[in-house]
């Protein structure tokens, strides 16, 4: 009796396992320039698709493939080529640097779905009708931090960390430099890039030497912005962030981070290709539409401060204020002595004081 | 501003990112004046800063920034050692078995990394912190140039007199230079090539290890995967272009690191060349620029390379 019980049972269970196999899960594959934990880009993305997946009830549902550190365009594109040939549903070429190849690879696989950013081309011109593409308007949050920062910094000097200028942190850091300048245009904006995404000690480097003339808020893109992140905490400065929250680290450094959520985009792809659309829509990022979100950490922002930012954020929503996406070719600075001779113990002491 | 107030806030900066490059690079010298070309020096540096982290840190096994050290000198050594039982016993090609070592600490360290941390790690409080000499940190302007540094920088240029000592006044350094010149009659002479050989790989992977170490514990107190960022390679450049001399190694750690702060104050006050902003993507490239020129016109003191370097020892056969 018992065997017969167990054989049912197992029967049981086997069919159960055929029924959930027979309804194949969405298929997602990700090709990234960096790693899934990089706290900026790659990770933004990665994130949201393990929220939809939860949200859509788990591996069963959505299935996720992803591929690291795809510095290397023609890797990246094997990848991909990769992905389609095991019947992705969806592959999401994660860096705008993929455009030398996507397009050819689209039009190799009609049946599958790509999606692309930063970018606004989705191929239709070429009559392709399979592919996403997706932005951020980075420099929309970029303004409402300038702003903050240049209303929090007590020395006047403010420091931006740059990768490479280009993509949304070129984006991001000419918003930030025009709020700074909206609200007090006689701070000094001391800007440097770095050269590359993931060199942890250029960052510091950047930063360490920002501070040494007389800056107290720094911000900053891509992942090495870690070692800037540590460099304004030991100065005990302010840090604002962007793509990803940076706060989890650094409660006491980073005051707020533009986050991007695209998981909305996400969700709306995922549905369009199930209806039969494999492409053809551009996805931006925005305030208005909440793609764009704000996460704080423990600073305490002055009331002043925080009812700046959300009148910054409301006047760009309804169209009052225009953020450029270009800037002019910057003016050489002209450092006062005193914000020379300001060292990272002044500029800390300014800021405990505070 | 001044070129002289730049240059008092660009000094402290210059010899802290000078430090990681020198440890290696020195490191590097006695390898190389002992006839084997390690390039396995930038995985080396990776797995140092990671096991110094890891071991240091609060979050890791939080045991402060000297067993931190010392466990990034003993996994450099280890990996020194790997190399050695590769290129000197098995005699594999000598640049191709270190560029593996480089591939294997880069993979092994980012991989521990995310198994080990969940993503993001920093020394915190457990970092080397910064040392006000006595009496000299208090010299005016001097003081602040060059006195308030972590210990890890004044160890390592502290070692650059150590080690023209050790290689030129000692027999240690005759023997290290004799198997790099002429192993067979280092060997005839009774040195033991396979040995000294040896002893420098495992001392290049210590030193490697605490490069690592001067960058994540104390430099720049955090790990990020492939934070190095092809230091380990410069370092081996810096080599060649001091010409094998630990003098002249350390006069390239610094003109490497002080071009590259130049660059960034350059950026930040947006100097003009004829009337306009000179673009970052041509200011970053300086360094590097000024390290290959360096590079071609110290190939006249190409006398001093050991004769002997890249060629593996097979007793009685050279």
């Amino acid at each position: 009796m018992k065997k017969i019980l167990l054989f049912v049972l197992a029967l049981v269970v086997l069919s159960a396992g055929v029924v959930s196999a027979q309804s194949s899960p969405f298929k997602v594959a990700i090709v990234m320039p960096s790693t899934i934990n990089d706290l900026s880009w790659s990770q933004s993305m990665y994130d949201a698709l393990t929220g939809i997946q939860t949200a859509m009830g788990g591996a069963d549902k959505l299935e996720i493939a992803y591929t690291e550190n795809m510095y290397d365009v023609t890797a990246a594109e094997q990848a991909v080529r990769d992905y389609a040939d095991q019947g992705y549903n969806l592959i999401i070429a994660h860096g705008t640097q993929y455009n030398s190849f996507l397009f050819n690879v689209a039009a190799d696989y009609p049946n599958t779905s790509f999606a692309w950013g930063t970018a606004t081309d989705t191929g239709e011109s070429q009559g392709l009708k399979n592919i996403f593409a997706y932005q951020a308007n980075a420099e929309q949050g970029g303004y409402v931090e300038g702003v903050m920062a240049a209303m929090m910094s007590k020395s006047g000097t403010i420091g931006i960390v740059g990768p490479i200028p280009a993509g949304d942190a070129l984006l991001y850091i000419n918003g930030f430099q025009q709020g700074i300048k909206a609200t007090k245009p006689s701070d000094t904006i001391l800007l440097a890039y770095t050269g590359g995404f993931g060199d942890t000690t250029a960052a510091a480097q950047v930063a360490k030497t920002q501070i040494a003339a007389g800056a107290d808020v720094l911000t900053g893109s891509a992942q090495q912005v870690v070692g800037a992140i540590d460099a304004i905490q030991t100065a005990g400065g302010l840090w604002f962030g962007t793509q990803w929250d940076q706060s989890g680290q650094w409660p006491n450094t980073v005051v707020a981070s533009q986050a991007y959520d695209w998981k909305p985009t996400l969700t709306d792809m995922i549905s369009k290709i199930q209806a039969g659309t494999l492409g053809g829509t551009v996805y931006t990022l925005t305030l208005e539409n909440k793609g764009l979100i704000f996460d704080y950490g423990k600073v305490t922002i002055p009331d002043d401060v925080k009812a700046a930012a959300d009148q910054a954020v409301a006047d760009i929503i309804a169209g009052k204020i225009t953020v450029e996406q270009d800037l002019a070719t910057p003016e050489a600075v002209e450092m006062t002595p005193e914000a020379a001779a300001a060292t990272p113990e002044a500029t800390a002491a300014a800021t405990a004081a505070s | 501003m001044t070129l002289s107030a730049v240059l008092i806030q660009a000094i402290p900066l210059t010899l802290l990112f000078a430090t990681p490059f020198l440890f290696a690079a020195l490191g590097e010298v006695f390898v190389q004046r002992s006839g084997v070309l390690n390039l396995g020096v930038e995985g080396m540096m990776l797995m140092g800063a990671f096991i110094g982290i890891y071991v240091a840190a609060p979050s890791g096994l939080n045991q402060g920034p000297i067993i931190g050290l010392l466990a990034a000198m003993l996994t450099g050594g280890i990996m020194g050692l790997a190399m050695a039982f590769v290129s000197v016993t098995l005699q594999a090609e000598q640049g191709i078995s270190g560029i593996g070592f480089t591939l294997f600490g880069q993979g092994l360290s980012s991989l521990l990394f995310r198994i080990m941390t969940g993503g993001v790690i920093t020394a915190d409080k457990n970092a080397f912190p910064a040392i006000n000499l006595p009496i000299l940190s208090s010299l005016p302007t001097l003081g602040k140039m060059f006195f308030q540094e972590n210990i890890l920088v004044y160890v390592a240029f502290a070692l650059v007199p150590i080690s023209i000592w050790v290689l030129n006044q000692t027999k240690w350094g005759l023997q290290i230079r004799a198997c790099g010149q002429n192993p067979a009659a280092a060997d005839s002479m009774g040195v033991n090539v396979v040995r000294v050989r040896y002893a420098t790989l495992i001392f290049g992977g210590i030193m490697a290890g605490v490069a690592g170490a001067s960058l994540s514990i104390a430099a720049t107190p955090i790990f990020q995967e492939n934070m190095t960022a092809g230091a380990g390679f410069i370092a081996v450049a810096l080599v060649y272009f001091g010409g094998w001399s630990p003098f002249r190694v350390m006069l390239g750690a610094l003109l490497f690191s002080i071009a590259n702060n130049l660059q960034i104050w350059a950026q930040l006050l947006n100097v003009k060349i004829a009337g306009s902003v000179i673009p970052p993507n041509l200011l970053i490239m300086v360094p590097y620029v000024l390290t290959i020129a360096v590079l071609v016109f110290a190939r006249q003191r190409r006398r001093t390379e050991p004769a002997a370097l890249t060629k593996p020892f097979q007793r009685g056969e050279n």
